[in-house]
């Protein structure tokens, strides 16, 4: 398999209808529709998951791995992100939530929180050394990273390059395995109960990192039953001391809490795929100057809102805010300084037309040319998002204008006209005969 | 090779659309396969420039021009012209109105930032009838 484009959100064909409701939201117009059926374009895809929202046959699915992923390891550690705590209308403290992992067959678990205020010390720390460009961009959302790295190449220097807490997190957890277990790396498993699928395209094909700590991520929708079972079964007394982070690590989890945690008074924090692309179009034009810090979260409500959530996003931002808010500040955060990108990011220009600009622009004037003669209608019927991508696929030859339901009308009717003319045409002949 | 031509229409009388045809030129550029660093300097100069005509001339045209090795922009308007050139080429120095710079506009930047981001500018004004600015970002 192709390693660089292996995705998480992938097509279960069977189950689309060929309807545009997916193509017209993709953000990236990774989609088209060929014979009937959605296609992901994989180099443009961003694993945002905006598809499995919109689709309503459930045709987008997102590629976790099952809970049977545990059997394969000694000892199993589950990475909690704080948007799990907030599935639950029954959990208002979070020692709960880490104790009914261990029920349902976890050795042990670890925050994504912990890690979390380690970045966020160690953000703080860059922000104020002056070094980084302005405004700096947070580089926790791996959707928006992977965006930045298609489609914002004059923004890759603004990312923060810090891994994402998820990593520090997973890092510190195996460390911790080792010695409370004994056994090697190799036989512990550091499982993410993960949220979002661009997380779990991130684990399995890293864009900074050389390999991902992560061993496996199971989405939170595949163990909300079996939590769902158990927890209302666990008494106060069974309820273990496991949590160790704090308020602001925990708050990460909605959106705003990263960057207030930063405590840079220049931040703004934008959520939602398709309100980050308008951020980053203004900071790419330079109308941002008086900001320090980018929080840019790809969905709606930040993390809490991932597509393979369970909770009402309103309700579980809500609730997540109101378990943060009730804890401490962490005094005790560890310092770390191996949270830095192995390798840096590089610009990946999918959507050039071609690598050789004169030929490129040859290609782009005959865009023109055929748009032109398109009906402006963005219907979708054809396959491509927009009348505009359509006549970019007939000249990179995936489409053809017979595509659009419109010239082809336009077609059929000359062709009727003719057949007319030629119907009374051929009685005249008749009758004179 | 012929170069792309493009021309837009600016409104004057609508601020929530200002930047708007900078953005598609960096689109068309970024499809083109320009390198970044050439799309950012005709962008955020193309914007200034954008913004300019919105905020003193109620708007105007602009021509853009894209060949391989060069990327030029013309601005025209019927505003009411630069009555010093060498001031407005000032950081800092702006003309803006109050209400304007409560939007965060009129810092004084339009002009020293077009020429920074530029390889060439050409200034053509006249009080009371206009200004026509040409800006060459080479490759």
């Amino acid at each position: 398999m192709d390693k660089i484009y292996w995705h998480s959100v992938t097509l279960e064909k069977d189950n689309c209808k060929g309807c545009t409701n997916c193509l017209k939201q993709c953000p990236t117009k990774a989609i088209r529709i060929q014979n009937g059926k959605a296609k992901i374009l994989k180099e443009r895809c961003i694993d945002c998951g905006e598809c499995l929202r919109m689709c309503p046959y459930h045709a987008k699915k997102a590629v976790t791995d099952s809970f049977e992923i545990l059997d394969k390891f000694k000892y199993n550690v589950a990475l909690t992100a704080p948007a799990f705590y907030a599935q639950f209308s029954i959990a208002d403290n979070i020692d709960l939530m880490l104790t009914v992992l261990k029920k349902i067959g976890f050795d042990d678990v670890y925050e994504v929180s912990a890690g979390a205020e380690i970045i966020t010390e160690k953000t703080k720390e860059l922000l104020k050394s002056g070094t980084l460009p302005r405004p700096t961009i947070s580089s926790a959302c791996p959707a928006v990273v992977k965006l930045i790295s298609i489609r914002f190449p004059n923004l890759i220097d603004n990312l923060i390059p810090l891994l994402p807490p998820v990593e520090v997190a997973a890092k510190l957890a195996r460390e911790e395995a080792v010695r409370k277990s004994g056994l090697s790396e190799s036989d512990i498993g550091i499982i993410f109960i993960t949220p979002c699928p661009a997380k779990v395209t991130s684990f399995k094909n890293p864009m900074n990192l050389e390999k991902s700590n992560i061993d496996g991520a199971v989405s939170i929708n595949d163990v909300y039953l079996k939590i769902a079972h158990k927890i209302g079964k666990i008494s106060d007394s069974e309820i273990e001391k496991l949590s160790r982070s704090g308020r602001k690590g925990v708050l990460w989890g909605v959106a705003g809490g990263e960057s207030e945690a930063t405590e840079s008074k220049r931040h703004i924090c934008v959520d939602g795929i398709h309100n980050v692309i308008e951020v980053l179009d203004a900071v790419e034009d330079g109308k941002l100057r008086d900001i320090e810090y980018v929080e840019a979260l790809s969905c709606i409500g930040g993390c809490v809102g991932g597509p393979l959530t369970v909770e009402n996003s309103f309700v579980a931002n809500s609730r997540l805010k109101r378990i943060g808010e009730e804890l401490e500040d962490n005094k005790n955060i560890p310092h770390e300084d191996d949270v830095f990108w192995e390798n840096p990011i590089s610009y990946k220009p999918v959507m050039n037309l071609d690598d050789d600009i004169s030929k490129a622009m040859e290609k782009a004037m005959k865009i023109e040319e055929i748009y032109e003669s398109l009906p402006k209608l963005d219907c979708g019927s054809c396959g491509s998002p927009t009348c505009r991508d359509l006549a970019e696929d007939i000249v990179r030859g995936y489409a053809s204008e017979n595509d659009c339901i419109f010239k082809l009308r336009e077609k059929i009717n000359i062709l009727a006209r003719e057949l007319n003319k030629l119907e009374s045409g051929d009685i005249k002949n008749t009758r004179e005969t | 090779m012929e170069p792309m031509k493009y021309h837009f229409e600016v409104k004057g009388d609508d601020f929530s659309v200002a930047g708007e045809n900078s953005s598609k030129v960096k689109k068309i550029l970024r499809q083109l396969g320009f390198d970044p660093e050439t799309i950012r300097r005709v962008a955020i100069a193309m914007y200034e420039a954008e913004i300019n005509m919105v905020i003193h001339a109620e708007g105007g045209y602009i021509d853009a021009e894209i060949s391989p090795d060069k990327v030029k922009i013309v601005l025209q308007d019927k505003g009411p012209g630069i009555p010093d050139i060498e001031k407005a080429m000032q950081e800092g120095y702006s003309t803006a109105t109050n209400s304007v710079r409560e939007l965060g506009f009129g810092a004084g930047m339009g002009l020293p930032n077009i020429k920074k981001y530029s390889d060439d500018l050409v200034i053509n004004t006249v009080v009371g009838e206009g200004t026509r600015l040409e800006i060459t970002v080479n490759v």
